[in-house]
């Protein structure tokens, strides 16, 4: 440990300080703007990090070579989209969990918990609880009803322009906004840990998901993520055991040695994160329902052959995901410990070197010494990569399959067509995430993650979910309900404290939505919009529509007549 | 029209208990997971200082701690025991209905 601080030492001192080093960070913490903590805030550019970019190159070296094999198994349009349906709900379970343990929320909740101690765990907390409501209410019948992506379920008995058109709709906005949240932080993040430059560390990033995604299709991108999912699971398992191996495995020693370096037993229970109970259960049902609505997610569930596979992809992803959040909490606390009081770590103002989101990355160091701080390097750079190629690749079926094959073509594509188009996609998403990326540099874009949960949550979450239960539910309702959902929470989001105040500049408590996230009100917008529209829907269609449920029951009950796995 | 089938299938007891019990376990399983959070984040959002409250007299470690754990584990728990319970008892229910109504 002496010598891996000496290191630690004569390496921190070539670090520069960080100008805005807490703004994610502060911002994360105050009620209000609780989104922050998903991204990363704005860094500076290190020295070059020899042994990370080592390390990296073999991660890239390795899952290049996944794609190539990938490639030889991408022919057809099924392929591309499903990965041929032949991937195991362990496996699917891994990948899951690889789409969803983002970099920002590793490095953003490990860096909230050292500041504020236990508001940490609450933001934890929120992206776990979706999860058992996937299990009991989408999973299987969405695997029962669907087959490329959750477009399908909708287009199983409404009509099927309008629900396509809208269900890309949401497909996109949602992926848009988590690209641009994720380019963003790769690019700082890049910057920080490697040294690279912004604008080439995007794009790399777009350069190498695109690659994934064209060339492997969905067999490269679960693969990719499955391998990140071990990384990253791997990576913080061993911080955690070494955090909980220094205290004896005994958690009050731990939480001990936290109270003696902070000064306070403040850590040890609620601070500002949830002050207003609005703010609060409307973050928490933005969460909780987003997740159920997040169209990378769920289209994950057609990777695997059946039902049964589907329901134990979400069991081993909740198990590895809470597992994951558990880590990150011992995380905190360790960086509290070791990270926060050492000078080694801190620059001339007392602030962490690199920027508050760098917690989790100087307690690599801290116990693990250089080595293992260039493997956790490379482990959030792997993670970003494999996050935006899970994205891309669900934009890319939104436009191929549900635009082009279904509204457009009207199913008359062949296989071939939707494939070639599902690749030009592809580039044109990553040159746009790229562009953007660029764009977006300088700017705050704390909220995206947050608005793209809640868009998922009162746009994609009730009209699927509705489509499935409720035999009343009608093209025009669920079309027409969804906008409304999606659109409402983009005003909401645009006028709240996290778009009004800390993006577009107007002073502080100007805001004329004064709440955390708009999923309280658009959510249940948008039920009430399908509810009432689709009683009110008395056309033929309509009819035709309700009289189809009960086939759709059945099958969404029994999966009788659901796709089977493509054959390899 | 519903097809021949799915009327079959509808009528039959089985695929009746089979959705009544599935649901109601998929239901009652939401609404205990719902029941934990939202009561978790109205606590955070009233009652701060019951969670900032340490276990036991001389002990660091607050309510907080073992309820935030306790709310990650319960959500690894509960689907843990409806997939159990889906594996064991709900796919063979439905291969039963599907042997008996595919088939006749």
């Amino acid at each position: 440990m002496r010598a891996t601080q000496q290191r630690v030492s004569r390496q921190a001192k070539a670090f520069t300080a960080i100008r805005s080093s807490a703004v994610a960070l502060s911002a994360a913490v105050l009620p209000g703007l609780s989104w922050a903590a998903g991204t990363i805030g704005e860094t500076q550019k290190q020295p070059t990090n020899w042994t990370a970019i080592g390390m990296f190159v073999l991660f890239v070296g390795m899952t290049l070579w996944i794609t190539k094999w990938a490639a030889s198994r991408t022919r057809s349009a099924a392929d591309f989209y499903t990965a041929g349906g032949g991937i195991t709900g362990f496996q699917n379970g891994l990948a899951i969990g690889g789409d969803y343990m983002s970099a920002a929320s590793f490095l953003g909740i490990s860096a909230m918990v050292m500041a504020s101690g236990f508001d940490g765990l609450i933001y934890a907390i929120g992206f776990q609880v979706g999860w058992p409501i996937i299990t009991f209410l989408i999973a299987e019948r969405l695997r029962n009803l669907g087959r490329f992506t959750f477009a399908d379920v909708l287009a199983h008995r409404f009509n099927q322009t309008p629900v396509r058109v809208f269900a890309a709709a949401g497909t996109l906005v949602v992926v848009l906004f988590y690209l641009i949240a994720q380019m963003v932080g790769a690019g700082q993040l890049i910057k920080l840990l490697f040294g690279l430059d912004y604008i080439y560390a995007v794009i790399i990033v777009g350069v190498l998901m695109m690659v994934y995604v064209i060339f492997g299709g969905m067999t490269a991108t679960t693969w990719v993520q499955i391998v990140k999912a071990c990384m990253l699971l791997g990576g913080a398992s061993f911080m955690a055991f070494m955090v909980m191996w220094h205290y004896g495995f005994n958690p009050e020693k731990l939480f001990a040695a936290a109270i003696d370096v902070k000064k306070s037993t403040s850590t040890m229970g609620p601070g500002g994160f949830v002050t207003n109970p609005i703010s609060g259960i409307s973050l928490g049902i933005a969460l909780m329902f987003g997740t159920a609505g997040l169209p990378h997610i769920l289209m994950r569930f057609f990777t695997v052959p059946n039902a049964k596979e589907a329901r134990k992809s979400v069991m081993w992803a909740t198990t590895w995901i809470g597992y994951f959040y558990l880590l990150t909490f011992i995380i905190g606390f360790g960086a509290i410990v070791f990270v926060s009081a050492n000078p080694d770590f801190l620059d001339a103002d007392g602030a962490l070197r690199g920027g508050a989101n760098m917690a989790a990355v100087h307690l690599a160091n801290a116990v693990g010494g250089n080595a293992f701080l260039g493997f956790m390097s490379a482990v959030a750079f792997a993670t970003i990569l494999a996050v935006v190629a899970g994205l891309t690749l669900s934009g890319a079926s939104a436009v191929s399959h549900d635009l082009y094959a279904s509204a457009i073509k009207k199913g008359k594509a062949t296989s071939q067509d939707e494939l070639r188009i599902s690749k030009i996609t592809t580039i044109c998403l990553a040159v746009i995430a790229i562009f953007l990326g660029i764009v977006f540099e300088k700017q705050n874009v704390a909220f995206m993650v947050g608005l793209a949960f809640a868009i998922a949550a009162s746009a994609n979450f009730p009209a699927l979910f509705l489509s499935i239960i409720w035999k009343g539910c009608t093209t025009r309702g669920a079309v027409t309900g969804g906008f409304v959902g999606l659109i409402s929470a983009l005003v909401m989001t645009v006028l709240s404290p996290a778009v009004w105040e800390a993006t577009l500049g107007y002073p502080k408590g100007s805001a004329p939505f004064p709440y955390a996230s708009p999923a309280i009100f658009s959510m249940p917008l948008a039920f009430l919009s399908i509810w009432i529209i689709s009683l009110l829907d008395r056309s033929a269609q309509a009819q035709k529509e309700q009289e189809a449920f009960d086939d759709q029951k059945v099958r969404s009950e029994t999966g009788l007549g659901a796709f089977k796995a493509a054959s390899h | 029209m519903a097809s021949e089938l799915t009327q079959r299938i509808q009528q039959n007891p089985q695929y009746q208990r089979l959705i009544k019990t599935r649901s109601a376990l998929g239901w009652w399983l939401t609404v205990l997971v719902c029941l934990a959070y939202y009561g978790f984040i109205l606590v955070v959002a009233f009652d701060k200082s019951l969670f900032a409250t340490p276990i036991a007299e001389g002990w660091i470690t607050t309510w907080g701690i073992p309820a935030g754990f306790g709310v990650i584990l319960l959500t690894i728990v509960v689907t843990a025991i409806y997939v159990r319970k889906a594996n064991r008892g709900f796919d063979r229910m439905v291969e039963e209905i599907l042997e008996k109504e595919v088939q006749s």
